[in-house]
């Protein structure tokens, strides 16, 4: 519910944004919340609100989009590995681990460096977050390839290949929908990761570009940890992130439940 | 002229009336460990603050009145057109371990400073000619420096140039100034105490400096230094940020400082380097100088002193800042903020702007990427009001942030960008400081480095006027041929200043006869003076 009216909120917010969220009203920088500027101004005189939605906008339409990238990723180096066994599980678990002993954050940062510089705002959130896809399947890959080893196991799918199933008749009878929960899981899992990851370079400078807001980049105003005490609302993207991270959490557990009573 | 040196006598005299205390540890923060403790390389901010609170120079550049005051050399006089220079020294000197001072250790820092091995970057200031710097000792107390050819202002360049002792056991370590290196906690602080041999008195006849010691704190985090000084673990800070500079103003007004307008400047440039990878029709923009003007004319940079800045910057007016009295050319003023201006000189170019767009020539619209570092607020603040501000004439900007060391790649070494924003301190108030970046030969001649001959009449008439410059010992000339280099520089607007930050300095009230300077270092260039009140208690 909750997230639903987060998402509807953000949706809409070509309605219900007061202003632009690059508009800068330079005669009232860092205002106060008032009739006009709901949760005040920033430091160039943006409308705090206006950016709030549309920075939601990104990372909540952004994130999923990424999350589903990474699925499809770890679903295919986890499902080749496990499918095949052997060296090919051998090599890919290899490639896994060295995937996940990468610091992310330092290698968003060199790779962001090397993209062209050329680039609308718009073109680099979408960069920003399929990157964040494209490196971030490596620990559901891992998962993925132990749940499908598990099924290669099991007895109902030695009785298929014994009565002649073809290897993509197999994967898309028997393995792809018992892989279906892992999947999901992973999916609402990674969704949270990311707006955190971006979130985490936003604060850094490095995530989306000006003008254009995201969650990460708002979060950049707490920062300023000697002028908080006195501008509480500086707070609310942070609450923003905490309830939406908190509604996919919850969402990943029903979908858990769900799918454990299904199986059951 | 006159009026800033009688304010800096009367606060001397306020200085020296004032029954300062002794004793007492001042805290303040360096930003990081330092590189160094050889005083012969300061590489960055905290070397430079330690070598400046314990060497002993011949000569001090009082950073108030900006004049050259006599320190260890109590006389000196510069001969052959700057080509000499002859030093009285005082008599009866120790450093910190008691060892005598004289002029063999006045010569043997000249011959370690020119070593070309130890690659010191005050001893390149004086590197003039091909030779040999040579010294002659006449007593224990005169000494002689002859130098192959003219060092433009020669005396001015000793305050920089810490003295060794060539006989103490502590070598390097023995200290001249008013403080000594006693303790070293990597990462966490240094401390310096009192030099027992100092031998600068007060006008009561005290001996100085009046503190005890002094604990360097390291903390790169300006926002926690903030908070340390609001709980009074540290009793100063040198360069605040403006916005924390506001919150510490509004708990006590009486504790921050606008010590005026700095020599700090941010700036924005084209590239304009031919072997670049930017596409031809974009270079030929950035080497246009009425597109560079109309760019800067578009850039409101009274909106951007106010608003980035809190109202302490001023609208930049060229390559000096106003801070260095001498040096800066009065006749410029501030480029205008006029869009309109700005729209005809585009289209006097050939530039057309409809529906809210600009295209040139050949159609092509009119785009450019600033890149600027990443986590530098008040940069990418900057770059979002120029982006806001060149939207008004139909200039789409892209702002790209990158971290420090992608940035120093690209705008100096595969040069693969289009614009950068950047800030740069002038710590050396002399034109011979920034020969690296007019002369179109030098690597920091940052919108075309390492030129084999200019590439624009312009920048040859610069060559030449630096050169001229550096090798006059007439004050008043060097002056005029710097200042038809800002006048060049104001017209060309090969870098578009865009603002002069303000010195904001953070000072407990506990601390006494601190008068904080618009020049590095702000807070403690009078350290011997500083006291504390009730030593600090």
């Amino acid at each position: 519910m909750v997230l639903s009216i987060t998402i509807g909120a953000t949706l809409f917010a070509n309605f219900l944004a007061p202003a632009g969220y690059e508009h800068q009203f330079r005669d009232s920088p860092n205002a106060s919340p008032s009739n006009k500027h709901l949760l005040g101004t920033d430091d160039l005189g943006r409308d705090r609100f206006a950016r709030l939605l549309y920075g939601s906008r990104v990372s909540l339409l952004l994130a999923p989009l990424a999350a589903a990238l990474s699925t499809v990723l770890a679903a295919f180096v986890g499902g080749l590995a496990g499918y095949f066994g052997g060296w090919l599980e051998r090599m890919a678990l290899i490639v896994v681990d060295l995937f996940l002993s990468i610091p992310w954050i330092f290698l968003l940062i060199s790779v962001r460096a090397v993209l062209p510089l050329n680039i609308s705002p718009q073109s680099s959130v979408i960069v920003t977050f399929l990157l964040l896809g494209s490196l971030g399947w490596a620990a559901s890959a891992r998962i993925v390839c132990a749940g499908t080893r598990s099924l290669m196991k099991s007895d109902f799918v030695a009785l298929a290949r014994a009565t002649g199933f073809s290897g993509s008749r197999l994967v898309r009878l028997h393995l792809l929908p018992n892989l279906r929960g892992i999947l999901l899981a992973q999916f609402w899992i990674s969704i949270p990761v990311f707006i955190i990851t971006e979130a985490n370079l936003g604060a850094l400078g490095l995530g989306v570009s000006e003008p254009l807001p995201s969650l990460g980049s708002l979060l950049r105003e707490l920062q300023n940890v000697v002028t908080l005490r006195p501008e509480p609302w500086r707070f609310i993207p942070l609450a923003v992130l905490v309830i939406v991270v908190s509604s996919f959490e919850i969402l990943l557990n029903r979908s858990s439940n769900s799918f454990s009573e299904v199986r059951a | 002229m006159k009026r800033p040196l009688l304010v800096y006598a009367a606060l001397v005299l306020v200085s020296a009336a004032m029954l300062a205390q002794s004793g007492g540890e001042l805290r303040f923060c360096i930003p990081s460990e330092p590189n160094t403790f050889n005083p012969l390389l300061p590489q960055e901010v905290s070397s430079a603050t330690i070598i400046y609170l314990t060497g002993g120079v011949l000569a001090r550049f009082n950073r108030f009145s900006q004049k050259l005051e006599p320190e260890l050399a109590t006389s000196w006089k510069v001969l052959d057109g700057g080509k000499k220079i002859r030093f009285q020294l005082r008599e009866g000197l120790h450093f910190s371990d008691g060892t005598l001072f004289s002029a063999d250790d006045v010569a043997y820092t000249m011959q370690k400073l020119m070593d070309p091995d130890l690659h010191s970057p005050t001893g390149d200031a004086f590197r003039s000619g091909e030779g040999k710097v040579v010294t002659n000792i006449l007593s224990p107390v005169t000494i002689e420096i002859i130098f192959p050819a003219v060092v433009a202002n020669l005396a001015n360049l000793f305050d920089t140039v810490p003295m060794l002792s060539s006989r103490s056991p502590q070598k390097d370590m023995a200290s001249l100034g008013p403080f000594y290196v006693a303790e070293h906690k990597a990462g966490t602080y240094i401390l310096l105490k009192r030099n027992p041999y100092y031998w600068k008195k007060d006008s009561s006849g005290k001996q100085l400096p009046y503190l005890d010691a002094i604990r360097l704190e390291i903390e790169l985090n300006k926002e926690i230094e903030a908070l340390r000084f609001s709980r009074g673990d540290l009793q100063m800070i040198t360069a605040l940020q403006p916005d924390i500079f506001e919150k510490l103003a509004s708990q006590n007004n009486a504790q921050v400082q606008d010590a005026g307008v700095s020599t700090y400047t941010e700036f924005l440039w084209f590239n304009q380097v031919p072997a670049s990878t930017i596409p031809a029709y974009k270079r030929a923009w950035f080497t246009s100088t009425a597109f560079r003007r109309a760019v800067s004319e578009a850039i409101n940079r009274a909106d951007m002193a106010r608003i980035v800045f809190h109202g302490h910057a001023q609208p930049a007016v060229g390559a000096v800042s106003p801070a260095n009295k001498f040096w800066f050319n009065t006749k410029l003023k501030p480029h205008p903020y006029d869009p309109d201006s700005a729209l005809r000189r585009l289209r006097q170019e050939g530039f057309h702007f409809d529906k809210g767009k600009l295209t040139d020539k050949s159609g092509n619209e009119v785009e450019f990427s600033i890149i600027t570092v990443a986590n530098n607020h008040a940069r990418e603040s900057m770059a979002a009001m120029v982006q806001q501000d060149l939207k008004k004439i139909g200039i789409k900007v892209n702002v790209v942030t990158l971290d420090f060391h992608a940035v120093i790649e690209r705008i100096s070494e595969t040069f693969n960008y289009e614009a950068c924003l950047l800030g740069l301190l002038y710590s050396d108030l002399d034109p011979n400081g920034v020969m690296n970046v007019w002369l179109s030969s030098e690597p920091d001649h940052q919108w075309n480095p390492k030129q084999k001959s200019p590439a624009t009449a312009w920048e040859a008439e610069i060559d030449r006027l630096m050169r001229a410059q550096a090798s006059s010992g007439d004050e008043h000339l060097r002056k005029q041929y710097w200042d038809r280099v800002q006048e060049i520089a104001w017209e060309q607007e090969p870098f578009i200043y865009l603002v002069d930050k303000d010195a904001l300095v953070a000072i407990s009230p506990k601390v006494k006869n601190a008068h904080p300077s618009a020049l590095h270092p702000q807070t403690f260039w009078n350290a011997e003076y500083l006291a504390l009140d009730n030593g600090g208690r």
